[in-house]
């Protein structure tokens, strides 16, 4: 079986029922969220899309990117993923939702990276109740029969889609990363947290197994992990590293240092796996 | 004196004149060769790896620390990053002092020590084709167990 090429999906057709504002356009870090997410997928997909209903198409904001107009009839995010899957066939996609303001480029390389194209989705595992978030996913080619037969026979919610046709759940690694927000109370809220993270930028050297597992010897970040437990964490996630953070030293600008000290912006961090010299 | 790398063979009798000196009546070397077995498979070449600049801070350290508990006057270690072959020497440790006792001690402790705090890696390059990480790959397996417990004193190559 081939492997599908990766596109992404923003979904930017929903009611925003709750919010009583249009989700989409709520500005976080001065971007909206629409451009936030389109930007994240951006960074991991080949080609993305906005999907919206055709009632959308003439909206400024939604308008200015590559879009795809709902084709299927029916209510909720099962319309905007069946139209895409119809739209390109061939293509996997990573479908975000937009209402995900602290979804990071770690989430999403960590869900690519633990894919299972056999499966009809690969999904995170909700940190408050162990099941399938269908709206930070990627759903396979293969899910559009059964997606249609689903929705046939009065189906509407993804996620009990997920449930039923099990999917491959993957556990996230940051709980926060898939909180979403549907309320003004949740908005300022997410609004407050987003400005206490400060991503600084970190230098990182890798040497021996290290270097071959994260398949470079340096690099520069951009993170806000607090300490080097958090930043191995953060790492260990996007390149699948075998040792556990026990086996490891870490070096702080070239002195030996504890897991927990506080970085700071431009620290030079080197984890150290079991040495072997002699 | 102290602590550093070598890009190429380790010039042995370099190393020795700078430890002469008029005070001292006893020098002790000890070098390590690349050995042709580990774990029980053949190997046949290995390549160090180092993080150079915590690893000469950490092996004059060692020296320093050498110097102190056993009296000696004189001590350096030098150890060989790159590509090795069978038989290549990989790490040389002298020692001068006025009496041999120290001596011994001293380039006992400087081996050991130079061998689990000292971030040097070892890649083994086997007769089946395969190769891997000294300490690093099987560990892998049991994530469970604590680098700093066991020290990693097992099974050192090259002896």
């Amino acid at each position: 079986m081939s492997i599908s090429a990766i596109y992404g999906l923003v979904l930017a057709g929903g009611a925003s029922k709750r919010m009583q504002r249009d989700k989409a356009a709520l500005k976080y870090q001065g971007k909206t969220q629409l451009e936030r997410a389109f930007e994240l997928a951006s960074r991991h997909a080949g080609k993305v899309f906005v999907s919206l209903r055709a009632d959308q198409t003439s909206d400024p904001m939604r308008a200015q990117r590559p879009m795809i107009v709902d084709s299927v009839a029916g209510e909720g995010p099962i319309v905007g993923i069946r139209s895409a899957l119809a739209a390109h066939p061939e293509a996997a996609w990573l479908v975000l939702a937009c209402d995900l303001p602290f979804l990071s480029d770690i989430a999403i390389e960590g869900l690519l990276r633990r894919r299972d194209p056999s499966a009809l989705a690969t999904a995170y595992k909700s940190a408050h109740d162990g099941l399938p978030e269908p709206l930070c996913a990627i759903w396979e080619p293969a899910a559009a029969r059964t997606l249609a037969e689903y929705q046939a026979a009065g189906g509407h919610c993804p996620r009990k889609f997920l449930i039923r046709h099990g999917a491959h759940l993957i556990d996230p690694l940051d709980p926060r990363a898939l909180d979403n927000v549907n309320t003004p109370e949740e908005y300022s809220q997410a609004v407050a947290a987003l400005e206490t993270l400060s991503p600084m930028q970190l230098k990182i050297q890798y040497y021996a197994l290290m270097r071959e597992q994260a398949g470079r010897s340096e690099e520069t970040l951009e993170t806000s992990a607090a300490t080097p437990a958090d930043l191995y964490t953060e790492l260990a996630a996007r390149y699948g590293f075998t040792l556990s953070r026990e086996q490891l030293k870490v070096a702080v600008n070239s002195e030996f240092s504890d897991w927990s000290r506080k970085l700071a912006a431009n620290d030079a961090v080197v984890f150290i796996p079991p040495v072997a010299g002699g | 004196m102290g602590f550093r790398f070598s890009q190429t063979a380790i010039d042995t009798a370099e190393a020795r004149r700078e430890l002469q000196d008029p005070g001292s009546g006893g020098f002790v070397s000890f070098e390590g060769w690349v050995r042709d077995q580990n774990e029980g498979q053949e190997v046949t070449r290995l390549e160090y790896e180092a993080f150079q600049e915590l690893a000469v801070k950490e092996g004059d350290r060692i020296v320093a620390e050498a110097l102190r508990r056993f009296p000696a006057k004189h001590a350096l270690c030098i150890h060989r990053v790159g590509s090795l072959g069978l038989s290549d020497m990989a790490v040389w440790v002298g020692v001068s002092s006025a009496h041999r006792g120290e001596a011994f001690d001293a380039c006992r402790f400087i081996i050991d020590e130079v061998k689990h705090r000292v971030p040097i890696w070892k890649k083994e390059h086997y007769r089946s084709g395969n190769s891997g990480w000294v300490n690093c790959e099987r560990c892998a397996a049991v994530p469970q167990h604590s680098h700093a417990e066991h020290r990693h004193r097992v099974a050192l190559n090259p002896k």
